[in-house]
């Protein structure tokens, strides 16, 4: 630890607000992004719960104006994507553990990526602020989807609701395009001497595959949503069809940044997975080269499949069928690293932790959802699937089931290294199993919602929904019980005198994380780590 | 709860005698409980269903073929039963079996799912071709003038009160059905007049964007009289769950006695509604 002694070294170590507000420390800015995840998710938490208890029963009980309603579905969507998983498994995982699993002392930019993390707040604040100003005539707040189409979200939505939306978007990509430069840098240049790209651990390949995708989805995210700020008040008509503009470019736009983002959310979780997939079975990773690159494959197949999400917007056959047979094809490095998991821990000696639960409660999950997105890549099955329940339970099997799962995995796995401080094993395995129970409860019965016709963004619904609908909102109720436990989980490890070991996981873990001391020190790989062993 | 019972009490008693109430349950309509797809009348729908079929039955298996690996790894490589891990990191032989195998399969679905997408998307010849207009929010139909139609008119969903009277499926029943005959090819023009909208009709497996300022197509025919509901899927605004789509087949008889009522009671109507079809 720095001290008087040490004042001419060039990192001291700040103290009291300073140490937050103007960290430089990837360690300290990763804590603050995992925080405000946690204080997004209760945000976007209450906003589904709302959503859920409306939905218990048909008619209207708690949204006389269903505009409201639509208002809470949009700002789940957004805070979730943009100010929960992301903000954890880049912001906070990322900024935490690829410098401490590449051996390096910090990130390449460290004042940059100060900057990415105080601009999530501000991008939040713009958010909240939207909900509270007028969006549709007469209600506040913009109710267009996460996905803002026009025209609902131009001449649908005449208030000032949706300009704090896309200019909180906006801070949002910059602090998001900050972090994947900073990113990139750090993985490409600053890796212990021996770590090849062909020796880094999974979950460095994972963040830097999701940096690229940032970097080149993101600016095309941000361009679409000026164009559209534009047409709302500078009189443009990119979108507008009675000028010349046409609605559907936007679509085009939005999903090809939309459909990386799915991938810029789970791909993380692939590398968190791995990681405590061979922790836990004792052994390496299985077919590591495959895992690493089947990640590649995914990240790079995954910006040429974006109008799967538009087979019903008109377009024509020879464009719907390329979209559905470049979508089919990323089922399979998909489900290369589902088998190379599974093989991972074929032959293993499995301790069943806390993580280790998670981990594998993920995989099965994910699975889930990885087939049903197979149904939903055909576009002929689409047909009647398209904007239905089948659709929200499809991406909240992938999101909510698994990169959400993993975020907690990688809360029971990296608790100890990041606090020094043990939560009790049972904490975490209770949690998963009233996690798993309550969000199979919640989205199973989406999927016969959707596949009976349900169509999503509805506020109420003819009778014959009432009862699988009943039942999705039980499960919601038991997912955010679980999360009662997961904030005990938190007080009983402060509050108690059990510290953690440097390793508490054994011999299989064996990234660098754990060669260090828990919590690491403020500067940790002062002396950089030298890499050694054969290449995989 | 939309503001607009009244208007809708009254179109629905213009169109008196064409909501006889045959709902056929399980048919053009949800049931409860129900875990599958509404039954398919149409030939692009029967397709659709029974690949979905097959497709759910292969997802079925891979997914219970994962579950019982992880079932096999959970009980046979726990720490207990085997103390000693293996270091094994690579089968080139399994690496490329996991690879081709799902690839094989994925191409076994991709067949049968282009034969049906090309069925689906492809117009045939039309023996009537109407205009389904997506506004906020309710649909308006149009029914061109050179078959025996020349005249539009606005369909509204019923309030729940007035659903229940007509005994039909509230949220779902409208005012004035979209009429069309059995055995007939209808092809369906559909457009948005302000934001996006989306006709849907499950048992059809129909469902086209209502773009504003854009041309969609879609196709259906059934030979099975009866109502089909289906309800806006496109994020529209504040009612977008109130806006159903309700189309009832008649036989080609009763269509041609209807047209000409109709061509009475709705001239004077919506003859903007035309002129949005000009568009």
């Amino acid at each position: 630890m720095a001290n008087a002694t040490t004042a001419d070294h060039a990192h001291d170590h700040p103290t009291g607000w300073r140490r937050w507000m103007l960290s430089t420390n990837h360690k300290d800015i990763g804590t603050m992004y995992l925080i405000f995840s946690v204080v997004a998710g209760l945000i976007g938490g209450f906003l589904s719960i709302m959503m859920r208890l409306e939905l218990q029963e048909p008619g209207l009980q708690y949204f006389s104006n269903p505009q409201t309603y639509n208002v809470f579905v949009t700002g789940h969507g957004l805070i979730m994507v943009f100010f929960v998983v992301m903000p954890a498994v880049i912001g906070g995982y990322g900024n935490w553990f690829v410098p401490l699993m590449i051996g390096a002392p910090d990130m390449a930019f460290p004042r940059m990526n100060n900057i990415s993390f105080w601009l999530l707040p501000a991008a939040l604040g713009l958010l909240l602020i939207s909900l509270f100003v007028e969006g549709a005539p007469g209600s506040n707040g913009f109710g267009g989807g996460w996905t803002v189409y026009p025209p609902l979200s131009t001449m649908g939505h005449p208030g000032p609701a949706l300009d704090f939306g896309i200019l909180a978007l906006h801070l949002a990509g910059a602090s998001s395009i900050l972090g994947a430069i900073n990113f990139i840098t750090t993985i490409l240049n600053m890796r212990a001497p021996g770590m090849t790209m062909h020796k880094m651990p999974l979950f460095a390949w994972a963040l830097l595959v999701t940096a690229f995708l940032l970097l080149l989805s993101l600016p095309v995210l941000a361009g679409a949503i000026t164009m559209l700020l534009t047409d709302r008040n500078f009189g443009t008509s990119f979108f507008d069809p009675s000028n010349g503009g046409d609605p559907t470019l936007y679509q085009h736009l939005f999903w090809f940044f939309g459909h990386p983002e799915v991938y810029i959310m789970i791909l993380p979780g692939f590398g968190i997975v791995s990681h405590i997939i061979s922790t836990f079975s004792k052994k390496p990773i299985f077919g590591y080269l495959g895992m690493a690159y089947a990640m590649v494959a995914i990240g790079a197949v995954g910006f040429i499949v974006w109008a799967h999400h538009m087979y019903t917007a008109g377009l024509a056959l020879n464009t719907q069928r390329y979209f559905m047979f470049a979508t089919m094809v990323i089922a399979v490095p998909t489900g290369v690293k589902i088998f190379s998991w599974i093989a991972t821990m074929w032959g293993g000696s499995i301790r069943f932790t806390a993580p280790m639960q998670w981990a594998i409660g993920f995989i099965f999950l994910f699975t889930v959802g990885g087939v049903t997105g197979v149904v939903l890549a055909n576009a002929g099955l689409d047909r009647n699937l398209h904007n239905t329940y089948y659709v929200v339970a499809h991406f909240h099997y992938v999101l909510s089931l698994g990169a959400v799962f993993s975020i907690f995995a990688a809360w029971y796995y990296w608790f100890p290294k990041m606090t020094g401080r043990v939560i009790p094993e049972w904490i975490g395995i209770l949690h998963f199993w009233i996690a798993f129970i309550g969000a199979n409860v919640l989205f199973f019965p989406m999927h016969f919602l959707g596949l009976a016709g349900m169509p999503r963004h509805y506020v109420d619904y003819p009778e014959a929904f009432a009862p699988w609908n009943r039942i999705a909102s039980f499960g919601a109720y038991i997912f955010a019980c679980g999360l009662l436990v997961f904030f005990y989980g938190i007080v009983r490890a402060f509050t108690s005198s059990v510290r953690a070991a440097d390793n508490p996981w054994g011999e299989g873990a064996t990234t660098l994380e754990w060669s260090l001391s828990s919590p690491p020190p403020f500067h940790q790989f002062e002396t950089l780590p030298r890499i050694s062993g054969g290449s995989h | 709860m939309i503001g607009l019972k009244n208007r809708a009490a009254a179109l629905a008693a213009m169109a008196l005698g064409l909501m006889s109430g045959t709902a056929f349950a399980g048919t053009g309509q949800p049931t409860a409980w129900e875990m599958s797809m509404q039954t398919p009348v149409t030939e692009p729908a029967q397709f659709l269903n029974a690949l979905h079929d097959g497709v759910n039955v292969v997802i079925f298996l891979i997914t219970a073929f994962v579950l019982a690996l992880l079932l096999i790894v959970i009980f046979k490589f726990n720490e207990k039963a085997n103390p000693t891990p293996s270091k094994t990191t690579h089968h080139t032989g399994l690496e490329i079996a996991w690879t081709l195998i799902p690839a094989l399969i994925l191409v076994g679905i991709a067949i049968p799912s282009f034969r049906l997408l090309t069925l689906e998307i492809q117009l045939p010849k039309a023996d009537i071709t109407v205009k389904a207009v997506g506004h906020q929010w309710y649909w308006s139909y149009e029914y061109p003038e050179d078959q025996g139609g020349g005249f539009g008119y606005d369909s509204y969903m019923l309030s729940r009160e007035d659903a229940a009277k007509a005994n039909q499926p509230a949220l779902l029943a409208v005012d004035n059905e979209l009429i069309l005959p059995a055995g007939k090819t209808v092809v369906v023009q559909v457009v948005g007049a302000d934001v996006i909208h989306n006709f849907a009709i499950p048992s059809f497996g129909v469902r086209m964007d209502a773009v504003p300022g854009r041309l969609n197509q879609t196709w259906f025919k059934t030979d099975v009289e009866g109502t089909y509901y289906g309800q806006c899927s496109r994020l529209c605004g504040a009612n977008h769950a109130f806006m159903p789509i309700a189309v009832k087949i008649v036989s080609p008889d009763k269509y041609a006695a209807w047209l000409v009522e109709a061509k009475k009671k709705f001239a004077t109507v919506d003859q903007k509604a035309i002129t949005v079809a000009a568009q």
